[in-house]
């Protein structure tokens, strides 16, 4: 059992990463995108993701259920380190979600939906960066529990060039896999080519902060290299990663949408799976050498098993529902989603 | 401010912002449902008018209320982490199953929202339902973490270790039947008198008066029927707080001393220092029967509990008998309501029947916080009761006051931009929902 609630933990990071991280990406795309497209930007991204946008986010709930009920000490632990970048993120989930559901729903429309949409704008890309940092903080070592003064205990716990670069991937991960699932989103070949365009930079964003991620790493004296090429799951995901993302860039002009998604969501499962793989099953490093690990400081073992249960169960539930909510909207019959206004 | 009561504040703030979305949440797709229904039977336009109009309202609850529930599920590591280290693996049970119940919810609520005139309307009208049944559902599975907090059981503690672990039994602690059930009425006395008060209110201004009081009507008749339903439920409560958790019921009844016969305090100010409660309201032998059903039986006072184990009395008790007493009001005016009902339907045109109905917008969550404030400071000084003091279990971060301040401002303006909003769509009724013709619905 404890493999399967392991299990659904990855698979509830990725799908959060993959789902919430598009939704986020959605944001910055808008973020990047100029004034006169903003308005048609943002209506493609609502009749795309409206329907799905709560369940997208349910995967972060689903995570942190699993980590405090199946492995509290990670959970309380990270809790206690990472309070700064965690209240940063939990500040940025309130002003997008509240953000989002205000500029659709307003019944009238003023200029309150201008800060609606700067404040949507802005946590879109604040939320994932701070994600993207405690995800680095917690497994580059950095977590001190000797430390004897608040910053070092609570600050530069988190806080040094690779977990802010690991911050500055994650956002580009999320704005490079909103434009690449909005291209087959749009109804006319204008906007097509905008996201085309987006798709294309953002990648190169991406690859960018990938090396921002490896400099940064050798500068902190993260084994990073080591980590991701010392192990063979890590060399092929990565070259799988690689050879798709050429292969991309060549669909890209032909716009095969169903295959562009199918690539660039398997190239951000390579980089998922090549990061944890050799972790595994350490998920938080400690700077004396110590570490949590999913083997050993889990709970119970019929704490386990019934979170085992519950999971499983759930999906029975969850995932026919859940495919025929993305199936049935996806059916485009002319109706297209309404829109608020 | 120190760090714990600064971190206490802050649970507190955000637990009672939460609930507020959470029983809209919970209720407000039943009323819908119920609107919907009528008009797919009737194919009276303003019912399909109706349902949208609140669908738009509940839209932006459920964000407020899905964002700050998220915010919760990382405040509890954030602000207790002894405490969810070593109860997480034992009430996590509800919360596993919860995270279901919430994604269906999420998945109905996509169907329900956006699937107007896509999908078959009786599957339309399902999807809705499901939203309204898996909130409730989360919402029952919630309280029985709580009620693990009051009445904990599913282990056995040992020298300061946590042994044989039962989530199970966890799950079904003594106290989850008895919240549970008087958390889910509350939801439905709260939401039901707000939501009746606000469309009273418009009647009450000679606004779209169709629109309004069909709007009324069905969530004045939910609102009526829980209410009278709640006393019952709450006099299950107090018997099982008397029997689990005699400090939280003295306190409650600022009831100091232990004796036969005890009285029912009504009001008045208690004093700690001289265990004495001033102008207050005695009923002979009521107590008593009211926590054992016996007019006779003994009521232990908190003389009989250690100091350091006693609850603010204070605190609780006012909030006890803020909860009773609107309690109380609300009964009386469902009972008015009823007899208009079903006698004096004169009644139903006035307008003083209408302006008791807006006083009492406020009156259902104002019990609902002070309902929880009774559980939760009742509690005190445990986080699990007999087992965990609230003291051990707070962070060990400094700075937590700075935290409390940033929430409430967030909480603050939250709630200021919501109750904008809420606003808005009501002054919006006339342009956007309440249109005659199906060919001019909601603009869209
Ligand atoms: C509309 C709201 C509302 C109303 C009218 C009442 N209550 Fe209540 N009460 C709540 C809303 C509530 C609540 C907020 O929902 C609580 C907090 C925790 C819980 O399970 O329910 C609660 C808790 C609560 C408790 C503590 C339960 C515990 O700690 O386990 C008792 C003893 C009562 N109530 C008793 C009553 C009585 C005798 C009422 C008589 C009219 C009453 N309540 C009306
Ligand atoms: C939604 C309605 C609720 C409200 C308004 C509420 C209110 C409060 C208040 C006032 C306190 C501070 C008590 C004090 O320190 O004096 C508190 C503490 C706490 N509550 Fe609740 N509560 C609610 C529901 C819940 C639920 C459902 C849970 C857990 C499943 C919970 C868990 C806690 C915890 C862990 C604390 C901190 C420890 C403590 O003070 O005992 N609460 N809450
Ligand atoms: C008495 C206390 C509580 C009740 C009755 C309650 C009930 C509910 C209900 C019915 C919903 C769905 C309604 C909506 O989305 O607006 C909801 C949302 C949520 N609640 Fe609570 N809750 C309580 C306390 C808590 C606590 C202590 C936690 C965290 C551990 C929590 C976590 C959540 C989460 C994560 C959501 C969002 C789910 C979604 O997106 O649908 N809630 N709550």
């Amino acid at each position: 059992m404890l493999y399967v609630v392991i299990t659904f933990l990855w698979a509830s990071i990725l799908l959060y990463l993959l789902l919430g991280g598009a939704d986020f990406g959605a944001g910055i795309i808008e973020l990047f995108t100029s004034e006169k497209n903003r308005s048609r930007t943002r209506k493609t991204m609502y009749q795309a993701i409206g329907p799905i946008w709560e369940a997208n986010h349910m995967w972060l709930i689903i995570a942190i259920v699993i980590l405090f009920v199946g492995f509290p000490a990670i959970y309380s632990t990270m809790s206690v380190y990472l309070h700064i970048p965690l209240t940063v993120m939990l500040m940025g989930i309130i002003a997008r979600g509240t953000a989002f559901a205000f500029r659709h729903h307003d019944a009238v429309v003023d200029d309150w939906q201008t800060v609606y949409n700067r404040i949507f704008t802005w946590s879109s890309v604040v939320t994932p960066l701070f994600l993207g940092i405690i995800a680095g903080s917690a497994v580059s070592g950095r977590i001190n529990p000797a430390a004897g003064n608040f910053l070092d205990a609570y600050v530069f716990s988190w806080l040094d060039w690779f977990t802010v670069a690991v911050g500055l991937f994650t956002v580009a991960i999320c704005a490079f896999l909103a434009a690449v699932y909005l291209i087959g989103e749009t109804d006319n070949e204008m906007d097509r080519r905008r996201f085309i365009h987006k798709t294309q930079s953002s990648n190169i964003a991406a690859v960018i902060c990938g090396a921002l991620v490896f400099t940064a790493a050798h500068f902190e004296g993260i084994p990073l290299m080591h980590w991701i090429f010392g192990n063979l799951v890590g060399v092929f995901s990565i070259i799988a990663a690689t050879l798709s993302l050429v292969l991309m860039w060549y669909l890209l002009r032909k716009g095969k949408t169903k295959i562009l998604r199918l690539l660039a969501g398997s190239q951000v499962t390579m980089i998922l799976l090549a990061v944890t793989w050799h972790h595994f099953p350490r998920i938080v490093l400690f700077t004396n050498g110590g570490y949590l690990s999913l083997m050993e400081h889990h709970g119970h073992d019929k704490t386990i098993a019934s979170l085992g249960w519950a999971l499983l169960l759930g999906s029975i539930f969850i995932l026919p529902a859940l495919f025929y909510l993305i199936y049935s909207f996806q059916q485009k019959n002319g109706n297209g989603v309404e829109e608020a206004h | 401010m120190n760090d714990f009561l600064a971190a206490r504040s802050q649970m507190a703030l955000s637990l009672g912002f939460h609930i507020v979305f959470s029983c809209i949440g919970m209720v407000m797709p039943f009323f819908m449902a119920v609107s919907h229904f009528y008009w797919l039977k009737t194919n009276k336009q303003v019912y399909k008018n109706i349902t949208k109009a609140w669908s738009k309202g509940v839209a932006i609850f459920f964000a407020t209320g899905a964002v700050s529930g998220t915010v919760l599920s990382f405040e509890l590591g954030l602000l207790w982490p002894t405490f969810m280290k070593h109860a997480g693996p034992i009430f996590g049970m509800p919360f596993s199953l919860e995270g279901t119940a919430f994604f269906i919810e999420a998945i109905a609520l996509g169907f329900f929202m956006y699937g107007w005139n896509r999908f078959n309307r009786w599957f339309h009208w399902f999807t809705g339902v499901v939203v309204g049944v898996s909130g409730l559902v989360s919402g029952i599975l919630v309280v029985a973490a709580n009620a693990w907090m009051n009445s904990p059981a599913g282990f056995d503690y040992v020298n300061g270790e946590y042994l044989n672990i039962d989530p199970i039994a966890a799950m079904f602690n003594d106290a989850w039947f008895s919240q549970a059930l008087h958390m889910s009425v509350a939801a439905f006395v709260a939401t039901g008198f707000a939501v009746a008060g606000i469309h009273a209110m418009m009647i009450a201004k000679g606004k779209n008066i169709e629109f309004h009081t069909k709007s009324f009507r069905i969530a004045a008749i939910f609102a009526c029927v829980a209410a009278v339903l709640q006393p019952l439920s709450g006099d299950i409560s107090a018997k099982d707080v008397a029997k689990r958790q005699p400090a939280k019921l003295a306190a409650m009844e600022a009831h100091f001393e232990t004796q036969q016969s005890a009285p029912l305090i009504i009001g008045g100010i208690p004093d700690e220092k001289n265990k004495t409660v001033k102008y207050a309201i005695k009923l002979p032998g009521m107590l008593s029967f009211m926590a054992h059903g016996d007019f006779k039986a003994e009521v232990k006072g908190l003389d009989q509990i250690p100091e350091d184990e006693h609850p603010p009395v204070a605190i609780t008790h006012y909030a006890f008998q803020i909860m009773v007493g609107l309690g109380m009001v609300m009964v009386l005016l469902a009972i008015l309501y009823f007899i208009a009902l079903w006698k004096k339907k004169s009644w139903l045109q006035s307008k003083w029947l209408l302006k008791f109905f807006v006083l009492a917008t406020p009156m259902g969550f104002i019990a609902v916080e002070a309902g929880w404030t009774v559980t939760e400071v009742g509690r005190q000084p445990w986080i699990i009761h007999g087992v965990m003091r609230t003291a051990d279990a707070v962070t060990p971060m400094p700075g937590i006051a700075y935290s409390f301040y940033l929430f409430t401002c967030v909480y603050v303006s939250l709630a200021a931009i919501v109750t904008f909003m809420l606003y808005r769509q009501i002054r919006m009724v006339d342009k956007l929902y309440d249109v005659p013709s199906s060919e001019n619905p909601v603009k869209h």
